[in-house]
């Protein structure tokens, strides 16, 4: 198990210094969708598309399209569920995800 | 080479050692016995003498904290500190350290609280020993002085990327008036060159992350890259110090040999204490008695393997430790020479002596009663006792 980690990761030589991350914005690569355990799901027929949702979204994984509400973005939604929360037409609903 | 003989307190010359070397940016907060070394820095900055940030804080662990972040940025950083003040910056210098960033802290030895006492003991500095900070120790103001300007290189060096702390005895050597050489402002300049640029923050078109979260995945190689580092040292300890000795007629090593090649009675110690060493030397030498000194420069990187093949031919060895480590087999500096001299064939026996905590006197006689000790010991290859403490009352 650690054999297989060690083949995977680079060594003390090869890594930078201090732990400093050199390539800018790499957390988009970070599938935070994986912490899951909740999904919101959005009822279209409520939304006012005021974007309050993607205001308050930690994870900047409201899309917008063309000034209004698009879609979640699934790999970054961690279902935190805080647009949820936030929305005053309570047109987002937080479903747990199936196992 | 133009100097000028001066005279100075030790404090005063670090603070001249930072106006020739004109940081960009100072925080610190002041502690006795290192107060005048930012306050005699603070008036250079008033008067334009350099072009410094002097930034004043609030706390020493807000002095550390504001020279990370802009070293960080990408400047070329300084501060000074003493004792409880060096202790509550403890948690940023573990920071400094681990995100490589070569700050330079002129520390002035204290004794640390409590009892409460502001004179000149080594507790402070050993207790930062595993911080990560390489540590240049100095006899007088003329070595505080040359190893600042030092510092400065060494810290920056592409391979090292470490703080380092210069250490000088409060008030023996802070506050007592020396004859020492100043060097020539651009010299200095010319010496320590302009500042050396690490994926600085304020490379805005560049952006790097410092100090991010670093699991179990990562932690251990960023720590296996800091003993790296320390190693790395070495050598450009040994390359600045005798690039300092051709350019200004001073030569620095991990330590200084006084009377050693054929020494048999040797001490080990660091600090100013050593100047009253090699008096007792110079007079036990004229009676025939072969002693000698070993003055340990480098405490971090410590110079395990040189200083056992400088010690291998003496007949007994006492390292004076001017801080204990509470339950440990002696005090901090004695754990190290005696772990590296084991390595020898044919260790000399070796003893400790904890002595002028608190700033405690330590006088010739007091280094009489050490040789004396070490004539047996070297007679009789076994000490009844290993760990001693002098300068106290019984
Ligand atoms: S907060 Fe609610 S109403 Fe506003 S855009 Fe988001 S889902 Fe639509
Ligand atoms: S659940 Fe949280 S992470 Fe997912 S879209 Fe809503 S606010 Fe963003």
């Amino acid at each position: 198990m650690s054999n297989k980690i060690a083949e995977k990761k680079k060594g003390w030589r090869e890594l930078p210094i201090g732990g400093m991350i050199l390539e800018a914005g790499n957390s988009a690569e970070y599938n935070t969708g994986a912490w899951r355990t909740f999904l919101p799901h959005i009822n279209r027929k409520e939304c006012k598309n005021c974007l309050l949702c993607w205001i308050y979204c930690p994870d900047s994984a409201i899309i917008v399209k063309e000034g209004k509400f698009g879609h979640f973005d699934m790999k970054h939604c961690k279902g935190c569920g805080i647009c949820a929360h936030e929305c005053p037409v309570k047109a987002i609903a937080m479903v747990e995800a199936k196992k | 080479m133009s100097t000028n003989t001066v005279a100075m307190t030790g404090n005063i010359a670090v603070a001249n050692a930072m106006r020739q070397i004109n940081p960009d940016v100072c925080a610190a907060y002041p502690i006795t016995p290192s107060t005048e070394v930012m306050q005699q820095f603070a008036s250079f900055v008033a008067d334009g003498e350099v072009d410094t940030e002097l930034v004043a804080v609030d706390s020493e662990h807000s002095a550390m904290s504001a020279c990370i972040g802009a070293s960080a940025a990408g400047g070329r950083v300084m501060t000074a500190t003493s004792a409880n003040g060096l202790a509550l910056m403890w948690e940023m210098l573990y920071i400094a350290a681990g995100n490589r960033l070569p700050i330079v802290m002129t520390t002035v030895n204290r004794a640390l609280s409590a009892p409460i006492n502001i004179h000149c003991d080594h507790s402070d500095a050993m207790g930062a020993r595993d911080s990560g900070w390489i540590q240049l120790w100095s006899e007088n103001a003329q070595e505080a002085y040359d190893n600042l300007i030092q510092a400065v290189r060494i810290a920056e060096r592409r391979e090292v990327r470490l703080p380092v702390m210069v250490c000088l005895d409060g008030f023996i050597i802070s506050h007592s008036i020396e004859r020492m050489e100043l060097l020539d402002d651009m010299q200095v300049r010319n010496f320590i060159g302009p500042v050396k640029l690490h994926y600085p923050l304020l490379d805005v078109d560049n952006p790097v992350t410092y100090g991010p979260l670093d699991l179990q995945d990562y932690y251990m190689e960023h720590k296996r890259q800091q003993a790296d580092a320390m190693q790395l040292a070495k050598p450009v300890i040994l390359e600045v110090g005798q690039e300092f000795g051709k350019t200004f007629g001073r030569s620095y090593g991990f330590f200084e040999e006084y009377k050693l090649k054929d020494a048999e009675l040797v001490v080990v110690a660091l600090g100013s204490s050593v100047g009253t060493v090699k008096t007792v030397v110079d007079s036990l030498r004229q009676q025939g008695i072969a002693a000698g000194v070993l003055k340990l420069r480098s405490f971090r990187p410590f110079p395990a393997k040189e200083l056992a093949a400088a010690l291998k031919s003496a007949k007994a060895i006492a390292v004076l430790d001017r801080a204990d480590s509470f339950g440990a087999y002696g005090g901090p500096l004695f754990s190290e020479v005696r772990s590296a001299l084991f390595s020898l064939e044919a260790a000399p026996p070796t003893v400790d002596y904890i002595y002028g905590l608190g700033g405690r006197d330590f006088g010739v006689a007091d280094v009489n009663g050490v040789f004396d000790d070490l004539k047996m010991l070297a007679k009789t290859g076994k000490a009844s006792q290993e760990v001693n403490y002098i300068t106290v009352r019984e």
